[in-house]
């Protein structure tokens, strides 16, 4: 298998991110390796072809965002809005990952080996979302469709205002947002976050030590009772 | 926007130098604060019986020897005068209280911003790297330090309005973020006999908490009663005489990083401003949890 590298001390950002936008014949099959990246924000953002990105330490904002196919992996932190509206395709963040990490995505599969900030997941639309640490307050806020899987501990209101999104929590939780209730495992979301443990590296953490959570569905409809809120 | 960034050199050898390593750090945050700059010092201390006064005039033509000469002889001190472009520090055993009187008396053009036995403090318009080079930053040597660059959203790019503010000796602060509660912070604190030099919502914070430190609150209550306080986005950096401080507002709506290397600690906005530092690889590198107070001691 290939592999390109660039050393973001020597190569502007545009150029590295130019060249991942070439054509599928140029980059499929392809590693191509970004060395120092020093936290520049928008690291390979809106790739479309089915290459294996590494980026060698730590990330600035947004990185890996808009997503398609692509396999990016950060082996340092990632700064805010990591994989945010993700398409598909996978990116893997092997330090931490600041606030708004998989915000709005869409698809694919995102995985945070150390804690994710605040806003983890917001209004995520079908992403499957692992983290290995802990989220911060207002994870998975509006969260719509797609897993967040949580193998440490949440802040406040997680789920506040969810829709159909799942979420799975292995510690304590500080606090549920709005209409969000702890749910049976049922035999359909246990088999997802068999999958979802089994796919981020997580195969021999015990999938019933987890809490599914989900939506109570009492703000879907307006309700008279609630005219004062507004 | 704006762009905090902090260091607390621990490594006695590289204190020389900590202007050096400071500067990539506050150009690496120009995207984020491009208009004005500033940095607090905190450097050898004076003689106990002795204040240093950093001092600054708008004016570029302003005759800062003159301005020696009759502080001299009005006050009968023995006060000596460093210039730097247009600003300076002042060094004096006579007391802060005869030295503010007398320059708001016969200079009040004069804006004096620090007061302290090991702080100076420097803060102009321009970009980062215009400020760092009109100012010497890289030459600068001492333990820790504080930095800003600023985007102004809510008052005008002066010098006077760049951070960092300071409220009592060797004290000061830098804040990245904005305040909507920050005038009728100041109408209340008024009432309490605080006096404010610019209108801008930092300086708010910083007298607020200058108020309560006065009310014989410790640093960690003051904070605690600024989290009741003070309404909008903040990350808060301070610096004392011995240690730099940080706190994030509840909603950790402000970024910040947080290096810790046997060698140094380093505190900035964004990783881009620590990914210089020497030996950053085996720094602890994370990121401030909201609400908390973090602090780091020489």
């Amino acid at each position: 298998m290939e592999t390109v590298t660039f050393d973001l001390e020597k190569t502007p950002l545009r150029e590295v991110n130019q060249y991942l936008h070439s054509d599928a014949a140029e980059l499929d099959g392809k590693t191509v390796t970004i060395t120092n990246p020093g936290g520049a924000h928008n690291i390979a953002v809106g790739l479309k072809a089915d290459v294996d990105v590494v980026i060698d330490g730590h990330a600035g904002y947004y990185a890996a965002g808009m997503n398609q196919v692509a396999n990016v992996v950060i082996e340092g932190s990632a700064g805010t809005g990591v994989a945010e509206n993700m398409m598909s395709g996978r990116v893997h963040v092997k330090g931490f990952a600041s606030n708004a990490a998989g915000a709005t995505a869409q698809g694919g599969l995102l995985v945070i080996d150390g804690d994710a900030g605040l806003r983890c997941g917001i209004s995520m639309k079908g992403v499957d979302i692992v983290v290995g640490g802990s989220v911060g307050s207002f994870s998975a806020f509006m969260a719509q469709a797609g897993n967040l899987v949580i193998l440490g501990d949440a802040g406040e209101a997680l789920g506040d205002s969810l829709y159909e999104a799942r979420i799975f929590v292995r510690g304590n939780i500080q606090s549920l947002g709005a209409d969000c209730e702890v749910k049976p495992m049922d035999e359909e979301a246990r088999q997802i976050l068999v999958k979802l443990l089994k796919e981020s590296g997580h195969a021999d953490v015990d999938p019933d030590s987890f809490t599914l959570l989900g939506s109570a569905r009492t703000l879907y409809n307006f309700h008279v009772d609630n005219a004062g809120a507004y | 926007m704006c762009g905090i960034v902090g260091l607390l050199v621990k490594n006695q050898k590289m204190r020389a130098n900590i202007g050096g390593l400071m500067l990539p750090m506050l150009i690496g945050m120009t995207e984020r604060g491009p208009d004005s700059a500033g940095l607090a010092i905190f450097g050898a201390p004076v003689d106990n019986s002795e204040r240093k006064f950093s001092l600054y005039c708008a004016s570029p033509e302003f005759d800062w020897a003159k301005l020696s000469v009759d502080l001299n002889n009005g006050l009968k001190a023995d006060a000596k005068v460093e210039v730097k472009v247009n600003h300076a520090v002042v060094t004096t055993n006579t007391s802060p209280e005869s030295v503010k009187a007398w320059l708001n008396e016969h200079y009040p053009q004069v804006h004096l911003l620090s007061v302290g036995q090991l702080m100076d403090i420097y803060k102009d318009t321009g970009t980062p790297a215009q400020v760092a080079s009109r100012y010497d930053f890289s030459k600068l040597s001492g333990s820790h330090l504080v930095g800003h660059t600023r985007m102004a959203t809510e008052s005008a790019i002066t010098p006077s309005h760049a951070h960092p503010f300071t409220a009592g000796e060797d004290w000061c602060l830098v804040h990245n973020g904005s305040l909507s509660n920050a005038h009728s912070i100041r109408r209340k604190l008024e009432h309490e006999g605080i006096s404010f030099e610019t209108d801008n919502d930092t300086e708010a914070a910083c007298r607020f908490l200058q108020w309560r430190m006065r009310e014989g609150d410790d640093l960690k209550t003051a904070l605690e009663h600024g989290f009741e306080e003070l309404d909008g986005f903040y990350t808060l950096l301070m610096g004392t005489k011995d240690q730099l401080a940080l706190v994030r507002d509840p909603f950790a709506c402000k970024p910040a990083i947080v290096a810790e290397h046997d060698d140094y600690v380093a505190i900035a906005s964004e990783f881009r401003s620590l990914a210089h530092l020497p030996d950053i690889k085996n720094a602890k590198v994370f990121e401030p949890a909201p609400k908390e107070m973090y602090v780091w001691k020489l």
